[in-house]
């Protein structure tokens, strides 16, 4: 898969197009420059004349024709140094890296330049355990800006998410905020899955385990009567995931509903719409596209978001 | 032969200037063609289902092209931010490309997978609901129209003509693919799919 597929027709084609038209244009220069018979003398008028303006018949100014000459001189040296003639990659052997297979391209040696610089510090920075590296500056300083550039799309430049993408910021964990959880999160990716349960509770139903949702977490605007009928229902169609005290259970990221904290909105309508319909958050996995040691230092990063 | 001869016959003007501009086409563009690099599909790759051909559709009927490339160069600063460098192989079913020539947002060559259809979605819907700073219309409307199904298979066809190689089996169960699905879906699955045929580097 390289430009050196090109077969022995089509690499004549362009060697001998290219070479013919520059000798074109070598030709077409000093024939334009010859002197016609019949010419009049250099520096008197031709006759041609408009409006009263009168045509001399002067010669291109030299510069300019030398000017010419040299973009031929520039092209057939490029031709020789640079890839350009057909199959000839040219003397310097330069490629611009754009083709799957080439070695010792502009592009890979920039990213061996830049892997011989930079990778030794995540190396470094690799070696240290999470909760240590969440307190050197240098980390987190890095840390911020692989964030910003990958993460805060989704979870915010705080990181205090939206609703849909949790708060990485507020201590609640939905896959587990132990480093080694949210460097998986990080790097595989989640995918949650809570089926919408509409069917099977019915709407009187979604209402009253809603309100016991809202119990849970402690909030007033709870109402007592449907709460304590949604208890049961609770227990059936909810308790298998998060808990039979609501606490969660971050092995399936079920969230915990005890702490009044929302991934997807904590309004009772909200929390309805959950009920009935169900959710399912996707965080994409970042593995292939940072690699190990950037996931690493990223963690560090997300993990001293979380207040002590 | 002098320039007044050139001048003065437009006939022979014509054919010169043809001449003149169709070499770098001949040199540049006719080879092109023939090489395998431009013409195979790289290892692996799919041609689109039936709802990422609609979602393609409408990512060129909203003109997302114009505000967003599809075209990853092989620059460090590009691929840290975008993942691995387009090359040609992943384009040979694009009947048109969307290359583009302007990143007004970001490029989309590989954002498969990059973001959750949840937040295709609420993005659509209201860009700086996600990114405050964001310039972008919002297209909302998408969730409320349904994809046409009647040339869905029509389409498929054509681009069975130019080369595609969907079965007449894919062709066949197109309509009852994106049946009742809505244009927001066909985009987003069409966002989805975007440059996984080839991995990213690290």
């Amino acid at each position: 898969m390289n430009e050196y597929d090109m077969s022995t027709f089509w690499h004549w084609w362009v060697v001998l197009l290219t070479l013919a038209n520059i000798a074109g244009i070598y030709w077409l220069i000093r024939w334009t420059a010859k002197k016609r018979p019949g010419e009049v003398a250099e520096g008197s008028e031709t006759g041609h004349t408009w409006d009263g303006l009168s045509e001399f018949n002067n010669p291109l100014p030299r510069w300019w024709l030398y000017m010419f000459y040299f973009t031929i001189v520039f092209a057939l040296i490029y031709l020789v140094l640079y890839p350009g003639l057909g199959r000839f990659a040219g003397m310097l052997g330069w490629h611009s890296g754009n083709m799957l297979d080439v070695e010792e391209s502009q592009y890979t040696r920039e990213m061996q330049r830049a892997e011989e610089r930079y990778e030794p510090i995540f190396a470094a920075m690799a070696e240290k355990d999470v909760p240590v590296l969440a307190e050197d500056s240098d980390a987190l300083t890095t840390g911020r800006r692989l964030y910003l550039n990958y993460c805060s799309t989704c979870h915010g430049s705080d990181a205090r998410g939206a609703s849909g993408f949790p708060n990485l910021a507020n201590g609640t964990w939905q896959w587990g905020g132990a480093p080694s959880a949210i460097q998986t999160s990080i790097a595989q990716g989640r995918q949650a899955n809570m089926p919408g349960f509409g069917a099977s509770l019915g709407e009187e139903g979604v209402e009253e385990v809603a309100h016991y949702v809202l119990q849970l977490s402690g909030r007033s605007d709870a109402d007592e009567a449907k709460a304590e009928a949604g208890q049961a229902r609770f227990q059936m169609f909810c308790a298998g995931c998060h808990g039979q005290d609501g606490s969660g259970m971050e092995m399936l990221g079920a969230p915990a509903l005890t702490k009044n904290v929302w991934i997807y909105g904590g309004s009772l309508g909200a929390i309805k719409h959950t009920v009935e319909n169900g959710r399912a958050g996707v965080m994409p996995a970042f593995q292939e596209l940072l690699g190990e040691d950037r996931v690493h230092v990223l963690s560090a990063y997300i993990y001293s978001l979380s207040p002590d | 032969m002098s320039h007044e001869v050139v001048e003065k016959n437009i006939g022979l003007m014509v054919v010169l200037i043809i001449l003149v501009i169709s070499v770098a086409g001949l040199v540049q563009i006719v080879p092109l063609f023939f090489l395998t690099s431009t013409t195979e599909p790289i290892e692996g790759m799919e041609p689109y289902t039936a709802l990422q051909l609609e979602g393609r559709d409408i990512y060129i009927r909203e003109g997302c092209n114009t505000c967003h490339s599809q075209q990853i160069r092989p620059f460090r600063a590009e691929t840290e931010r975008y993942g691995h460098y387009s090359v040609a192989g992943e384009f040979v079913w694009d009947y048109p490309f969307l290359w583009g020539s302007k990143r007004t947002g970001p490029d989309l060559a590989r954002v498969g997978g990059r973001y959750s259809d949840d937040w295709h979605r609420l993005h659509l819907t209201d860009p700086r609901a996600v990114v405050p700073e964001s310039n972008m219309p919002a297209y909302a409307f998408l969730e409320n129209r349904v994809i046409n199904t009647d040339v869905t298979p029509r389409k498929m066809r054509a681009m069975q003509r130019l080369g595609v190689p969907y079965t007449d089996e894919q062709i066949a169960n197109a309509q009852e693919e994106v049946e009742d699905r809505t244009e927001m879906d066909a985009l987003i699955a069409y966002l989805q799919g975007m440059g996984t045929a080839l991995a990213h580097w690290r």
